[in-house]
């Protein structure tokens, strides 16, 4: 048997392994009960076990319909913005709004295709300002703003 | 129209009106019009990134504004795809057709005129729709019991899955992997912990705000990023903005179907904005008398499908006011609003609420006069906003969203799950796999858990509670579940759904 449509193929897999998951999980781990009285297993085994029987459909169509292959991941965009993301609320309580802000900006930039210095700073600078007056004055948001060591 | 919808839309309007809810409303629809010029974000994650600040504000403030960003950006979605060719708002994809090409016509003013005024006598018509149609259906919801409204989330799923394009088996697969999330958290029966983990923040589930942020907000920048930085630049004169004789004689009655058209199907589970322009512009070309004329500068086809993308923009807020079951992925976002303000969605809070529910409808026709009334002198100022580099924008945006996420809890975890789901995210788009049906799935299951406990409790475990005749209500559902599922899938059928989504290229929800 061949793969015609990858696609399909990776998403029957992820659908097969999240359901069965859940299934395995569930059933080892929380009480089934009855289909009067349904303990806490009973609706993630039924839902897991669809998302299974789901994804081995996914997957038989894979072999059957010919379909376009997986495009290429972009890793570093995909790397960057989520660890940019991270960062950003890691960094929150030590380095304060002013510090995660700079650090969002500066690791997401350079995620994308140009990154200019002078242009990042100035974005970064902007929005700092921009966050401080509409979520920490306008809002009242409960955020420290400079980094805890200055205090 | 008897004098209860007249009366109580006085109610609604002495809501609407007052300074404070004017002020939301104006920020909703000048936010809406803004990312709805701006394509890249749309409704989905703008809604989501104000969600947590909406925490401090009144209910029906809250809803007033988060609603305006909805329809509102139906309307700046329109504002670039004439004059750019590029739909700023899923939505308006079709309006690219034929209003682009009135726009090199240099016909940009009488195309604009006529979006702001079809979405404006829509929107209006809309609204009374909500007002008359809105207390009955209520009525009726609120004898439902635990079997009825299990089996019609059933068909709210299952008509959600069958409009979304692509595959009809990965969509329900991405239904049932949102239900199972949704499970996540403490089992409300047993108060026992479920795929927590032991982490303790799980106790309380994934919040609905990040798993939404996730999905489309940062997986869509990630996406956009690996497509380069190309914007058209506008060049072309709006001119004058007044249609001719001939074009008032050809709109006029297109916006009537439109409207017709796009406020039934925003009522459907699963319909909505999106839906409504696709079938608008389709049922324009079939009646024309010159079809051949549609892609060539057709002002029918800027007319019909604009008035119905604002039609369903707004009837689509019928079944989550009155139901409490969102029909869409913004619904499923109003939903988390009333939420975090402690409100129970559902056929109740037209009673105990009058003043949302009325506030928030009257709000719908304040905005929509605001929005045709600002919009037309300033599409200039949109216009500038599009020559922003999206190298500036997405670190914008992406400060704004970890902004709203960590505010939340005051609590980094929050962030991070947001990153890991917008990489999933980014895997479901590779995988052709839709998030909206998972995150309608998401919202929907413990409600769902519940009511099937409870309706299997009634019967004394008897599976076939749903579909006996006893609960014929419930057992329509079901019976129009099973069909919409046989039609779609036909091949005949599955063939023409194809068809009708060809044009979008990449959604920006």
């Amino acid at each position: 048997m061949r793969i015609k449509s990858p696609k399909d193929f990776w998403a029957g897999l992820m659908f097969i392994g999240v359901g069965a998951f859940f299934v395995a999980w569930a059933a080892t781990h929380y009480q089934l009960g009855t289909a009067v009285r349904m303990g806490p297993a009973y609706f993630p085994i039924l839902l897991g076990g669809l998302l299974v029987f789901l994804g081995v459909l996914i997957l038989l169509e894979s072999f059957a319909m010919t379909g376009p292959p997986v495009p290429r991941f972009s890793f570093r965009p995909l790397i960057l913005i989520s660890l940019a993301c991270v960062v950003y609320g890691y960094v929150m309580k030590p380095l304060g709004l002013v510090g995660a802000t700079a650090a969002i900006v500066i690791i997401s930039a350079y995620g994308g295709h140009e990154f200019k210095w002078k242009e990042v700073i100035i974005l970064a600078i902007v929005l700092i300002v921009f966050s401080v007056l509409v979520f920490v004055k306008g809002l009242s948001l409960p955020f420290p703003l400079w980094p805890a060591a200055f205090d | 129209m008897d004098a209860g919808v007249l009366s109580n839309l006085w109610i609604g309007f002495g809501v609407a009106v007052t300074p404070i809810n004017l002020l939301y409303c104006l920020i909703g629809v000048m936010l809406g019009t803004l990312i709805g010029v701006l394509p890249g974000i749309g409704p989905v994650a703008t809604i989501a990134m104000l969600l947590p600040i909406t925490f401090n504000l009144n209910p029906v403030s809250a809803l007033i504004m988060l609603a305006g960003i909805y329809y509102g950006s139906q309307y700046g979605g329109s504002t670039t795809a004439i004059l750019v060719n590029i739909p700023g708002e899923a939505a308006s994809v079709v309006t690219c057709l034929d209003g682009y090409q009135m726009a090199r016509q240099g016909r940009a003013g009488p195309a604009l005129a006529t979006a702001a005024v079809a979405s404006f006598f829509a929107g209006s018509v809309a609204t009374l729709v909500i007002a008359v149609a809105a207390p009955p259906l209520a009525e009726v919801a609120l004898k439902f019991g635990p079997s009825e409204y299990f089996s019609l989330m059933v068909f709210g799923l299952v008509a959600a899955t069958v409009l979304a394009h692509g595959s009809l088996t990965k969509a329900i697969a991405m239904v049932v992997f949102g239900l199972l999330l949704g499970i996540i958290g403490t089992d409300v029966n047993s108060g026992v912990l479920r795929f927590t983990f032991d982490i303790p923040e799980l106790s309380d589930g994934i919040g609905f705000v990040v798993v939404a942020m996730g999905m489309f907000g940062t997986a869509e920048i990630i996406a956009n990023l690996e497509q380069g930085d190309k914007r058209e630049v506008f060049t072309a004169k709006v001119g004058s903005l007044m249609p001719t004789r001939e074009d008032v004689k050809r709109a006029w009655p297109a916006v009537m179907r439109g409207t017709a058209l796009g406020s039934f199907l925003g009522i459907l589970p699963g319909g909505g904005a999106l839906l409504a322009s696709f079938g608008a512009y389709t049922l324009e070309k079939k009646v024309s008398n010159h079809p051949e004329q549609f892609g060539k500068g057709a002002i029918e086809g800027v007319a019909g499908p604009e008035s119905a993308n604002n039609a369903g923009a707004q009837t689509s807020f019928i079944p989550m006011l009155t139901l409490g079951i969102p029909g869409n992925a913004v619904m499923a976002l109003m939903i988390g609003a009333l939420m975090i303000q402690g409100i129970a969605p559902g056929p109740q809070v037209m009673n105990e609420k009058p003043e949302l529910f009325w506030g928030l409808i009257a709000s719908m026709w304040v905005g929509n006069l605001l929005l045709v009334v600002l919009n037309l002198p300033l599409i200039g100022m949109w216009i500038k906003l599009l020559s922003v580099p999206y190298r500036y924008l997405y670190p914008s945006i992406l400060t704004f969203m970890a902004i709203g996420v960590f505010s939340l809890s005051n609590n980094p975890w929050d962030v991070l799950i947001m990153a890991i789901f917008g990489v999933l995210g980014y895997i479901c788009v590779k995988l052709e796999c839709e998030p909206a049906p998972m995150i309608l799935g998401f919202i929907l299951g413990p409600l769902m858990e519940e009511n099937m406990r409870r309706a299997m409790l009634l019967s004394r475990g008897d599976p076939f509670v749903f579909i006996s005749p006893a609960k014929p209500i419930s057992l329509g559902f079901i019976i129009a579940s099973v069909i919409l599922l046989v039609i779609v899938a036909l091949p005949a059928l599955r063939k023409k759904r194809e068809e009708v989504f060809v044009a979008e290229e990449t959604p920006k929800i």
